[in-house]
């Protein structure tokens, strides 16, 4: 088990990096605590398996270093690192038994044979592998081997973490849940760090702890999957996490808080202030579809909006709203009533997150 | 793969089965026509049924140059199979230096055959000949014109060095195949550079090395210009694999009944072992 | 790369190119120098056994026409061999793995079976001595030699590549231009290497269907060995002549041997 820090990364492929667009990682602070269960998310490009090789030790970075408890292994290999990864295409050793293939890691540490069949017995059951232990690893399916894979990293008692590179790829899409399910239990029992790759977002918030949201090769936020739905640090994290994802309106400032188009929307004074403080830059203002109060007449502080259009999803309704010259998304549950032609849409102020360049702003301490 | 029926794609396969039909069966019909038959010139020809092949069958010469044969093939197949693969392990993955090694591997194989044995008739010579002036300097006696042992040891030679950059070749464009994630996952596992090869490399290999022992059997058991250039089949009958005794027979005797049944029963044996050899090395695929 | 390999490989290399240097050696030697005594080096360096080739039309015809009909035969054998590899590989039907045998079977035949029968064949439909049937014959070995290795190099593309192009909206013979066969790429650089080099080294076939007009170049070696003895000096130049063509080609498609392909996972 191992608590992993990131220390001055960064990493560029090629080999005199001149300019900021060369680097594939730009500089990293940070921590991995150990018997976490953290997810990677981003979409691709991003970053995110530079990043992951380079914390497994498949690759070695340009810059920075890694410590696995507070000790610099960027010297040192995966197997030295006692990191197990689980890639994108299931590798498994087609000429073996789903058993030799679980015991391969074990029999070239030279265990011995009888320790090595319990443990293999142990993983099979908690991977419910337990029934194709005797079946060549060929014959089995994508989302068997990728268990097998898994099983692979799992069965070494001696992990310090492991390692998954988008693993649900190729498993058909209802088996997935099982997959997912299956790993946090495993995350439970065993209690390793595990840090998972993805540019699926539901993937990642029902596995993770954490997530860290990569954007250009930069971690622009690490939180609980509520805290990047809440209170999105940067407005790609608004963009990308939610379903839709937040609505982002560029604004102006003036004397009391922000203007769009004919609408002003009033500032907290503590927010205000730091506004004042900043030296210009682009302003947006970010909520949630969720977060959109829709009313059906008029309303303290709502304003009149027109609708242009209401998708129907099944359990849940989104409505395209203009407002103020801008096109506005609302989330609505099944049961509330749908507006017609006018609606009046209020933006809790609790939800109305400000952003400079695309960092939030936030009220002082 | 999940292949689909579809008899439609007989239209695909269609040009590839007229061309080689029309190369091959109608050839293969006359042979069949001439085995059953005794010529002694065009207007005068007989039916006599099975006794070329009776004749054939029995025949000691033929038996003494099938074994020859075989013994011939093993040899090939046990050296050239080994370090073709050894030697595809050995040549660097990519940049330039991969080109120079295939360029280098894949000169041998284009020499015409005649070409071929000319060129280790000559160095095989004591005289005018690299390989014959250096093993004679050193004392070694060495003469694959008269001695049995030095004319099997020379045409085996220069099998080795005319055909194991095919199996190479071959087995290179394989193991380029192999995507870069079962090594990182191998090296993850810990494993030792041997069971490397034996559970990643070698599986994957298994259908190109299908195509190079299926090809290098087929090749050696036919072989005839090479050696026939090299010794002629001599000394004696020493080198005379079952190509030349074919060809003696047909060209030379003119004897062109037997001539035919020899042939059909040439390529049923090359039939059957290739069809053992592909049936044993396809089998490992259903469990 | 480790020095054991580097090593042996050196040693590999060492003795491919030994006869070959020892070849070339001769070639730039006169007959007297050659038989007078063994030396490393040319002393009288010459390049009179080329001048000989270059100069004799009937020497450099042969090369020509060599070049003409290995050609013709690798073009045709990979035009008919890449939609027969894509039904074998996409497709089940009727017979299909009986055909798939029986064409490999064809290179199981001793070519001296075929002497007589192509020799009548062919010249019962005129094509006696002509650049197309010896292109033809050599179909015979080189087709199903094609259709196997590109059927190999075909199923490592995944199927789903066909559907998705499907779903956009690409004709057959569109997809099979565009989108499949840049794929498999390095298999149709391996396949044209073959099929070239098995064409241009086949020597009995090719002298039995030629004789004046299609005269290829191993026919015309015969020609240094006369009653006089043997032409050693130019033997070894067109011997030498005839490996040049095929490094030609290799440098060519070397990066297509040379490149796996990243497709073909799981």
């Amino acid at each position: 088990m191992a608590e992993i820090r990131l220390r001055q990364l960064a990493h560029s492929y090629s080999r005199q990096p001149a300019t900021a667009a060369d680097y594939a990682l730009h500089e990293l602070e940070h921590v991995w605590e150990q018997g976490g269960a953290y997810a990677l998310l981003g979409p691709s490009g991003c970053g995110k398996s530079t990043l992951l090789n380079i914390i497994s030790g498949l690759l070695t970075p340009s810059h920075g270093q890694v410590l696995f408890d507070g000790k610099p292994v960027n010297d040192l290999t995966p197997q030295q690192r006692n990191i197990a990864q689980v890639f994108q295409f299931p590798v498994v050793y087609d000429t073996m038994t789903v058993f030799d293939n679980l015991a391969f890691p074990l029999r070239n540490q030279g265990l011995d044979e009888s320790k090595v069949r319990t443990r293999v017995q142990e993983i099979a059951e908690v991977l419910d592998l337990a029934a194709v232990l005797k079946k060549k690893a060929r014959n089995l399916s994508a989302d068997e081997k990728q268990k097998v894979s898994m099983g692979r990293g799992l069965v070494r008692d001696d992990v310090s973490a492991i390692l998954f590179d988008e693993p649900l790829t190729v498993i058909d899409p209802h088996l997935k849940w099982k997959l997912r399910r299956k790993l946090k239990q495993i995350h439970e029992q065993f209690n390793i760090t595990m840090i998972y790759v993805t540019h699926d977002q539901l993937e990642a918030s029902t596995f993770a702890d954490k997530i860290a949201v990569m954007h250009g090769g930069r971690i622009v936020q690490f939180g609980t999957p509520r805290e990047l739905f809440e209170r999105p640090r940067h407005t790609f994290v608004g963009y990308f996490i939610g379903s839709p994802g937040m609505n982002l309106i560029e604004v102006r400032a003036e004397a009391d808080g922000v203007v769009f188009g004919d609408i002003h929307l009033p500032l907290p004074d503590g927010l205000r202030e730091r506004l004042a403080a900043t030296a210009g830059g682009r302003l947006q203002v970010g909520i949630r579809p969720e977060f959109v109060q829709l009313w059906d007449g008029p309303f303290e502080g709502a304003y009149p909006a027109q609708v242009l259009d209401i998708e129907d999803l099944g359990t849940y309704r989104i409505v395209t709203l203009m407002l103020g010259g801008v096109s506005l998304k609302a989330r609505l549950g099944e049961d509330r009533p749908l507006p017609v032609g006018q609606a009046w849409v209020s933006l809790p102020a609790q939800w109305l997150m400000l952003y400079v360049d695309d960092v939030l702003l936030e009220a002082g301490p | 793969m999940n292949k689909v029926p579809n008899n439609k794609a007989w239209w695909l396969v269609l040009p590839v089965f007229l061309l080689v039909a029309f190369s091959a069966v109608m050839p293969m019909m006359t042979v069949v026509n001439y085995s059953v038959q005794d010529i002694f010139d065009q207007s005068s020809r007989y039916f006599v049924g099975a006794d070329w092949y009776r004749q054939v069958l029995r025949d000691p010469a033929l038996h003494d140059a099938l074994l020859r044969q075989f013994i011939y093939s093993t040899c090939v197949l046990l050296i050239e199979i080994p370090l073709g693969i050894g030697i595809a392990l050995t040549m660097p993955t990519k940049g330039r230096m991969a080109s120079v090694c295939l360029i280098v591997m894949a000169i041998p194989l284009l020499i015409p055959w005649n070409v071929v044995g000319t060129i280790w008739q000559i160095f095989g010579r004591a005289d005018i000949g690299l390989l014959g002036a250096t093993l004679a300097k050193l004392g070694v006696s060495y003469n694959y014109a008269g001695d049995p042992f030095d004319a099997w040891l020379t045409v085996l030679v220069m099998d080795v060095w005319h055909w194991t950059s095919l199996v190479a070749l071959l087995c290179y464009s394989g193991l380029r195949a192999i995507p870069d994630v079962y090594y990182q996952a191998a090296r993850i596992d810990r494993a030792s550079g041997w069971a490397v090869f034996r559970h990643i490399q070698l599986p994957k290999l298994k259908s190109v090395l299908l195509i190079a022992v299926m090809l290098r059997f087929m090749d050696s058991f036919m072989i005839y210009t090479e050696p026939f250039v090299l010794t002629g089949g001599g000394p004696g009958n020493a080198t005379t694999f079952l190509s030349q005794t074919l060809t003696r027979m047909a060209v030379g005797q003119f004897d062109l009944g037997p001539a035919a049944a020899f042939s059909l029963v040439y390529f049923l044996i090359i039939l059957l072992v290739s069809w053992l050899f592909y049936t044993a090395m396809t089998h490992g695929d259903k469990d | 790369m480790s020095m054991r390999k580097t090593l042996a490989l050196l040693l590999y290399f060492f003795f491919l190119l030994v006869p070959i240097y020892w070849l070339l050696n001769m070639s730039f030697k006169s007959n007297s120098e050659i038989l007078g005594g063994l030396t490393l080096w040319p002393q009288a360096f010459t390049f009179d056994n080329y001048r000989v080739i270059f100069s004799d039309a009937s020497w450099y015809s042969g090369y020509i026409n060599s070049l003409y009909y290995v050609c013709l035969n690798t073009v045709i054998s990979l035009l008919v061999a890449l939609p027969a590899a894509y039904a074998f590989s996409r497709y089940r039907f009727l017979g299909d793995r009986h055909l798939f045998f029986w064409l490999l079977t064809n290179r199981m035949a001793p070519p001296a079976v075929f002497l007589l029968p192509f020799f009548q064949l062919y010249s019962s439909i005129g094509l006696f001595d002509t650049h197309i049937a010896v292109a033809l014959a050599h179909c015979l070995f080189n087709v199903p030699l094609a259709v196997w290795i590109l059927e190999g190099f075909m199923s490592g593309v995944p199927k789903e590549i066909d559907e998705t192009a499907y779903i956009d909206g690409y004709s057959f013979a569109r997809f099979f231009v565009k989108i499949f066969i840049p794929l498999i790429g390095s298999g149709i650089g391996v396949t044209a290497f073959f099929c070239f080099m098995f064409s241009w080294v086949e020597l009995l076939l090719a002298r039995t269907l030629t004789s004046v007009n299609a005269k290829p170049i191993a026919a015309v070696m015969t020609r240094t060995v006369s009653a006089s003895g043997i032409d050693w000096g130019v033997l070894a130049a067109a011997g030498v002549l005839t490996i040049l063509p095929g490094m030609l080609v290799i440098w060519f498609v070397r990066n297509h041997v040379a490149k796996g392909f990243a497709l073909g996972r799981v």
